[in-house]
C-alpha cells in the first residue's frame, strides 16, 4: 500500500496497513546496515532537522545517523543552547528554520502535541520523536518491527507492558500499534501509574503482576520516569522493584519463549534485574539496531510524494 | 494487445539465454541480477536455462533500486522488495535482468546500487521488452522484444509465480 503521508505525528491516526508499510520498508533498510557499504543516496540533497528541545541522546543519535545513511544533510538544533532559551516562541524558531529550506524537521518536545501545532503551518515534512507523554511513534514502530522479527507476527500475542504507564509516550504509542495489529496489550504496574481509564484504549489493567508476566510472550519493561512525576507516585524505588521489579523469580513464572523488551535507558536493579538485561531473552540492544532502521523508513515515506507508487522503468 | 504469451516468452529467455552464453566464454564469472520486481523471476529462469548450456550453476541474486532512484517526490514512496545479492559482486561479469526498459532511470539506479556491493568487471544489461522512450544514454546487451510503443502506453508484463500465467500486453490508454 503506497504511503500517503508527509508528517509522522502519531500511532493512532495510522491505519494497520500503513503500519506494516512502515515495518516492510524498514526490512530493507535494516539489510543496507548490515553492508559492506552502509549508505543510500535516497534523501540526497534533502535537509533534516533535529529540534530537540527536550533532551534525548538515543534518539537523536539514532535519528542523525538515520540521516546520514540515507546521505541527507542533518543539523542539531538542542534547548539548552538555543534562542528559545532567549525568550523566541517555538513558533519562530521553527519558521526561521524553515526559512533555511529544511525538508524535515524531527522534533522532541516536552508539551503532547507540539510536533502537530507545526505540522500546521510548515512546509517540511514533520517526524514526532516524543512529545510530552503524548507519543513516540518511531518507539512502537521499533518495538513492532522486533517484535515481529522475532515472533514472525504481532496478531494474537500477548505483550504485557509494565512500569510507569501514566507517563509514558512509549505505552500510549505502543498501545495503538500493537491493538491495531491484532495484538493483546496488558498493562501492569503500581496503581498510581496504571490508572483503569487506559482500559477505554483496548487493552486490559491488571495490578497482579506475576499473572501479567506469565501470560505473556513478550514483556515491554518502562522506565520509570522521574523527570516527569510531579509528585511521588510510589513509596520508593525499593519497593517498586519489590513489587514490579522484572526478577529472576518472577521471570521464571514467564512462557519459555517469552521475551524482553526495554526502550532504554535501563536502571539496572529497577525496573530490570541486571542479568536478565543481558540474557539472551532480552532484545534491548537489538530494539536500538532496529530503531535506526524504523527511522531511515520514515524519513523515506515522509520524503516520497503525493498520489500512487510511480511505475517503475 | 498481447504482445508475448507464454510460450513466446520462453523462446525469447531461451534465445537471451544462448545470446548470454555466446557473449560470455568465462561463465564462471557471470552472475544475474534481477532487478525487483519482474527482473527477478526473468534472472532465476535465465539462470536455469544458463545451467543446462554451462552444465555448472549459476549465480543468481535480485535487487531493489528504490533508495537509488531520482524521482522520490515526485510519487509515493516506491514498496521496497528484498535485495539478495549471496555472493561478492567484485570481478564478476554482472548481468543485470529488467522486464521493461523505458526511460532507462531504473537501469541508471541499478548501476549505482550495484555499485554499492562491489566492482564488478564490467555490467550487461537483459531486458525482456525494450519499449524505446530512452531518457538517459542506457542501451540493452540482450533484447526480448523490441515493442515500438507510444510514452502514454503501458507495457503489462505478467509472470507465472506471480499471476499464474506469462504473458505481455500492451495497453491502450
Amino acid at each position: 500500500m503506497a504511503w500517503n503521508r508527509k508528517h509522522l505525528l502519531d500511532i493512532e491516526s495510522l491505519s494497520a496497513e500503513e503500519i506494516v508499510t512502515v515495518l516492510d520498508t524498514a526490512k530493507a533498510f535494516k539489510a543496507v546496515g548490515e553492508r559492506a557499504i552502509k549508505k543510500v543516496p535516497a534523501l540526497r540533497g534533502k535537509t533534516v532537522v533535529n529540534l530537540f528541545v527536550e533532551p534525548s541522546t538515543r534518539t537523536r543519535i539514532s535519528f542523525e545517523l538515520a540521516a546520514q545513511r540515507l546521505t541527507a544533510d542533518i543539523i542539531n538544533f538542542s534547548a539548552e543552547a538555543s534562542s528559545l532559551k532567549k525568550g523566541e516562541t517555538l513558533k519562530d524558531t521553527a519558521r526561521n528554520l524553515e526559512a533555511l529550506n529544511v525538508d524535515i524537521i524531527v522534533m522532541r518536545h516536552s508539551a503532547s502535541g507540539a510536533p502537530h501545532f507545526l505540522s500546521r503551518f510548515l512546509h517540511a515534512s514533520v517526524i514526532n520523536a516524543g512529545d510530552g507523554a503524548h507519543e513516540h511513534p518511531t518507539q512502537a514502530l521499533l518495538d513492532l518491527f522486533t517484535i515481529r522479527e522475532k515472533k514472525g507476527k504481532i496478531e494474537g500475542l500477548n505483550v504485557t507492558i509494565l512500569g510507569d504507564i501514566l507517563y509514558s509516550r512509549v505505552a500510549r504509542s505502543n498501545i495503538w500499534a500493537l491493538t491495531k495489529l491484532g495484538a493483546r496489550v496488558t498493562l501492569c504496574g503500581p496503581a498510581t501509574l496504571v490508572p483503569r481509564v487506559f482500559e477505554q484504549m483496548g487493552c486490559a489493567v491488571t495490578y497482579n503482576v506475576d499473572e501479567a508476566i506469565a501470560q505473556a510472550d513478550i514483556i515491554n519493561l518502562l522506565r520509570i520516569q522521574h523527570e516527569r512525576q510531579r509528585k511521588t507516585m510510589f513509596p520508593s524505588l525499593g519497593e517498586y522493584t519489590n513489587l514490579f521489579g522484572l526478577t529472576k523469580a518472577r521471570l521464571a513464572l514467564a512462557k519459555p519463549g517469552a521475551l524482553i523488551m526495554h526502550p532504554g535507558p535501563i536502571n539496572r536493579g529497577v525496573e530490570i534485574d541486571s542479568e536478565i538485561a543481558d540474557s539472551v531473552r532480552s532484545l534491548i540492544i537489538e530494539q536500538v539496531t532496529n530503531g535506526l532502521a524504523v527511522r531511515m523508513a520514515v524519513l523515506f515515506l515522509v520524503s516520497g510524494g503525493q498520489g500512487p507508487q510511480g511505475v517503475a522503468a | 494487445m498481447l504482445i508475448l504469451d507464454g510460450a513466446a516468452m520462453r523462446r525469447a529467455l531461451t534465445r537471451i539465454a544462448h545470446e548470454i552464453a555466446e557473449r560470455n566464454e568465462d561463465s564462471s564469472e557471470v552472475a544475474l541480477i534481477g532487478v525487483q520486481r519482474g527482473g527477478v523471476f526473468l534472472a532465476r529462469r535465465l539462470a536455469e536455462i544458463l545451467q543446462k548450456i554451462w552444465s555448472h550453476p549459476v549465480l543468481a541474486g535480485s535487487l531493489d533500486v528504490g533508495m537509488h532512484r531520482d524521482d522520490l517526490g515526485r510519487h509515493a514512496a516506491p514498496h521496497m522488495q528484498p535485495t539478495v545479492i549471496p555472493f561478492d559482486v567484485t570481478g564478476k561479469t554482472v548481468i543485470l535482468v529488467d522486464d521493461v526498459l523505458f526511460s532507462g532511470r531504473t537501469t541508471r539506479a541499478a548501476m549505482d546500487a550495484l555499485n554499492d556491493f562491489g566492482r564488478p568487471r564490467r555490467i550487461q544489461l537483459a531486458v525482456l521488452i525494450d519499449r524505446g522512450h530512452r531518457e538517459l544514454p542506457i542501451k540493452a546487451d540482450f533484447v526480448g522484444k523490441n515493442v515500438p510503443t507510444a510514452a502514454r502506453e503501458r507495457i503489462e508484463v505478467r509472470f507465472r509465480e506471480e499471476d499464474g500465467e506469462d504473458e505481455v500486453r500492451l495497453q491502450k490508454t
